[in-house]
Parts: C-alpha cells; structure tokens; sequence
C-alpha cells in the first residue's frame, strides 16, 4: 500500500526535475527573506540566479546547528512571525535548544511524510496507534501524532513513562500500532512478555525511531511481539520524524526526496561521495516554508542506494546509520551532548568540570553514569555531605540534559587526562 | 584539645586501602586507630596517626583525596554505661555527633567522635570528668616496624 503513489514512484527524471524546480525556488525565497543567508550568497558570489537546478545545489552553502544557535531564536526563519503555526525544540550543544518553526503547511507536509510511513508499514484508517514517544518540544509525540491523524487512524496519545499503564491501555483500546524509541519498545515488548499478555495485545505493527537500533533488535522485538517493526528517521531540524523510514523489505530507509535533498558528502573534504560511499549525510528542505535550509549537515554517518526498490518506490534509500561525526550521543532518544553536561557542572560551585560519561545498555534501556572527581576543596569526611553533593550534582544534569543520570564520586586525577582533547565519553552500547 | 584526624576519600576499587596502607608504612607514619565507611561507589578512611600532617602531605603526593578533620577523642574507662553517661552529656548540650569510633587504649578505651561544635564537647566533658585527651596522648609515639 502508498499513501501517495504518484509521489513515490515518481521516475528519477521526474524527480531530478521535481527538485531541481524546488530548489530554484526555494533559493529564491530564501535569498529575500533570510538575511544570513542572502549575507553568506554574497560573500560566497553567489546570487539566486546561478542557481538552475539540481547540478547546482553543490554551490550552496552548508547549514550548521551552529548556524540555528547563532540564530536562536528564529534568525533563520524565512516567513512572517504570523505565519509561524508550531514550534518545537532539541537540545542544543549548550545551554540554549535548538528552536525549528512550521507554517501550517509545514505541518501538513510533515504528516504527510509520516503517514506516508505509517502506510508503508501496513496501517491505514482502521488502525490505532498507540504514540509513546514524549509529547512536547521534542518532535516524536507530536510528530507522529499529527501522521496518525492525517492518516485518518485513531491516535492514542499516551506519551511516554508509567509502562504498566501503556501496557494495560494498549490492551484495552486494542492498540495496532507502536509509536515510540526502540529501547523503550524493547522495555514495554519485555513486560507484556513477562505479564504474559502477548496474546492480548492486538499490536502489528511498531514504528520506532529518535535512537540508533540495529537488525538484530528489530527482529527479536518482532519475535517477542509478534510484530512488524520499522525503523523511522528524522530530526527536527529538517522537521522531525518521518524524514524517512523503512518499508517492509527493510534495505534503507527511503527519505522523502520530494521534500529533502540528501547528499552524502566525505565528513574531512565536504565534497559529495559517490552512490553507497559511507559519509555524512546533508539535507536540503526544498518546501520548508517557516525553516528553510540549505544542505543542513545532519552529522549522522551513512551511505545512499538511488535504484529502485522492491517496494516499487524510487525514492533514494539512506542506510542505517554508523555513527556521528560529532560528539552528540543519543541517550533514551535524548541528543546529549557532553558539553551540556560541563556546562551544568560549571553550575555546582563545589565541583571542577572533570568528568566521565558512561552510557551503557542494561536489558534495552539505556544508562549513563557521569563520573565526577572529588575536588580537595568540596571534599568532606562525612558521607552525609558526599551524599548530597552526588543529589546535588544529579538534579543540575537532570535539568540541563532533560534524562536522569548516576552521578559517581571517584577520586582526583583518576579520570584519564589525553593529550589534546579529554575523552569525556565512553558509549559501550553495542550498536 | 582538639586533635586531628586524617581522612582520605577511597574508590571501591581493588587494592586502593592497601596503597594508602603502604604510603603510610613507608613514611614512618603509624596508624593509632582507623575506621571505614562505606558506600556502593566509595569509601571513607578516617585514621588516628602518628603524623597526620605527613600523612596528608604523602597522600596528596600521591594523588589521594586526604584531609585533616578536627575530632574530640576521651578516655572511656571500662564500666558499664560510661559512654553512655558521655553522650547524656553531649545531648543535653545540644551537640550533635556525627560520627563516632572506639579504639583501645592500654587499661581504658578511648573514642574519637566528630563533633557539630568540637570546643562545646570539650568544655562540657572534661567537666563531666572525662579525660579529653592530648594530641601527644593519641599521635602515639613511632612504634616498631613490621
């Protein structure tokens, strides 16, 4: 089944051709309305004119998360304040989130995408799915929420914690779909298979995104479950989940080429690699209205298949992903990165920013352990003081980083010291 | 008299009591009496020595978290209840002992207690006729090596 047929299976001219016009328009747009980076154009030369088509787009600057921080708030936004109908927001790499903003028609492109997703996945207007994913600032509760609707499905807005009653209420509302993180459908997949309820669950499918997953746990969460499971991509910078997803024969995730322009470019050179060469993957939002931008550097390692799929569709196929290229660590479908975690110890006077992070997985859910070195002048002989230094040092993290952590005490200079830069973070998932 | 204590913060890692042990022995400072606390992550080693400013400098020489605390040590004869009738006294003055160890000492036991108002506990049990001792009653003389 496709929710949008001619769109999918569009031939690669039909595409090229589809973007290249989008793109030409959207540089034009962009370049009256944005003043960063009609600044950056000029600098670079470049007016909206030299833009033709698709052949162009190497011309065009990089986008930054940087570039969104530089511009906090809505710098980079490209429409009148009243056209503005959401806004959402990620971690940034310091104190201040990343803000993204949609036009109502961002939005409807944006359920769009996901029920093109959510169809792909086998579900349709009969189905109910079952949203997981936290509601709020982050797009994944309301990201797929607005899919599931558009679709036409019921949407059980349930957001995220408390799995006894996700469990019970799936049950009862007789739940077809999962919307939620992969480790967290792991942990609710592990207590319906302990309360025995498999047989009650009317689940066939789970849409699961926001953290890297590998094979091996698709397939044992579809076995305990006796599921479908997918994999769904995106970020809230381009616009969030749905950006692309996996269709049931399970060789990349197709990404939404009618909207986003990926390229994957060598992560030293920043020039474009060829077909399934691994490299950092850069997406260009050819109908964003609200957040246009130009070859947005996602930081995320992967490779791109452009044949045609099995599937029938022709959209280009984004593997899973390797990796990052910088130091931002998905934690419970969290962005961390380890600079927030300096800046909240920055915050506790009694502590000098020498830390360890140590994400691990225990069952599929993930932990993180910050180290933290007992300074001479904040140490105390009594465990009472320790104690609540540890609380102390755990509620500024929770705040800053939005998950909780294990704050540990060791001893000074214990945290290794390299030449150049500290290793701030050790990620023993296997992933 | 106020007497020092010498405190060092410990990892729950293998051997690390021993290296502190060892830093000591090889600077001639003796241990009086010891206590150690302990939590799931770390450890608390608080020491009567016969050096403590030593000890500390050695320590921190060596990358150890160590400090010197300021504790109450008396005498306690060994009778029924003569702790007992010490901490009445504390209590009744409001003093609050956070932590407390014992050790032996020749005919009578002696206990080093951490106090929330250190020179209060004094006043208050030398009045009470214990003996409140000196630092050269606990920091023992250099005793004989193993």
């Amino acid at each position: 089944m496709m929710w949008n047929e001619p769109k999918e299976c569009m031939s690669r001219d039909e595409l090229s051709h589809l973007q290249g016009a989008r793109l030409v328009k959207m540089v034009e747009r962009v370049y009256h309305n944005v003043p960063f980076y009609r600044k950056k154009m000029q600098m670079m030369g470049l007016e909206p004119g030299d833009i033709k088509g698709l052949e162009d787009l190497v011309k065009l600057p990089f986008t930054t998360k940087d570039d969104l921080r530089d511009n906090y708030p809505f710098g980079l936004v490209a429409v009148p304040e009243e056209q503005i109908n959401r806004i959402h927001a990620s971690s940034g790499t310091t104190g201040k989130p990343t803000v993204v903003a949609y036009t109502r028609h961002d939005l409807s492109v944006w359920s769009e995408c996901v029920a093109r997703g959510l169809t792909m996945a086998g579900l349709g207007r009969s189905d109910r799915v079952h949203v997981a994913y936290g509601y709020g600032l982050f797009t994944g509760g309301l990201g797929l929420h607005d899919g599931a609707a558009y679709l036409g499905a019921t949407v059980i807005p349930m957001s995220s914690g408390n799995t006894k009653k996700q469990i019970t209420l799936m049950e009862d509302f007789g739940a077809t779909a999962l919307a939620c993180t992969p480790s967290y459908a792991m942990h609710l997949a592990e207590a319906v298979v302990e309360a025995g309820r498999v047989p009650h669950i009317k689940l066939k499918a789970a849409i699961c995104g926001a953290e890297p997953w590998t094979d091996a746990m698709r397939d044992t969460l579809e076995q305990m479950l006796n599921i479908k499971a997918y994999d769904i991509y995106g970020l809230s910078e381009i616009m969030g989940p749905g950006v692309a997803q996996d269709c049931p024969y399970h060789k990349g995730l197709h990404i939404w080429e009618d909207h986003f322009i990926p390229e994957i470019l060598n992560p030293d050179t920043l020039e474009p690699v060829g077909p399934g060469e691994r490299g950092e993957l850069a997406i260009t939002t050819v109908t964003k209205e609200a957040l246009p931008l130009f070859r947005y550097r996602t930081k995320d390692l992967t490779s791109i298949e452009y044949s045609k799929c099995e599937c029938g569709r022709t959209h280009a196929r984004i593997a899973r992903f390797t990796g990052r290229t910088d130091d931002m660590l998905i934690i419970r479908g969290v962005n961390v990165f380890p600079s927030q975690v300096e800046a909240a110890l920055l915050e506790v006077d009694e502590v000098l920013p020498n830390y360890l992070m140590t994400v691990d997985r225990q069952g599929n859910l993930d932990t993180l352990e910050i180290q933290v070195e007992v300074e001479e002048r904040f140490f105390s002989d009594q465990m009472n003081q320790l104690q609540s230094l540890t609380r102390k040092i755990e509620h500024v993290i929770k705040q800053a980083l939005g998950i909780a952590a294990q704050v540990k005490l060791v001893e000074p200079k214990s945290i290794e010291r390299s030449e150049g830069k500290a290793k701030r973070v050790i990620d023993k998932r296997k992933l | 008299m106020i007497v020092k204590q010498l405190s060092v913060f410990l990892e729950n890692k293998l051997g690390r009591l021993h290296e502190v042990l060892e830093i000591l022995a090889d600077n001639d400072v003796n241990i009086v009496a010891l206590s150690l606390a302990d939590s799931s992550d770390y450890g608390m080693l608080r020491m009567m020595v016969s050096d403590p400013e030593k000890g500390r400098e050695k320590l921190r020489e060596n990358e150890f978290a160590a400090k010197l605390t300021e504790v109450v040590c008396i005498g306690v004869s060994h009778a029924v209840g003569s702790l007992g009738k010490a901490m009445g006294k504390l209590a009744d003055a409001g003093i609050d002992v956070e932590y407390m160890y014992a050790f032996a000492n020749g005919d009578q036991a002696a206990a080093v207690m951490k106090c929330s108002d250190p020179e209060g506990a004094i006043e208050i049990l030398t009045k009470g006729g214990f003996q409140v001792y000196q630092e050269k009653d606990v920091y023992l003389k250099q005793v004989g090596k193993e």
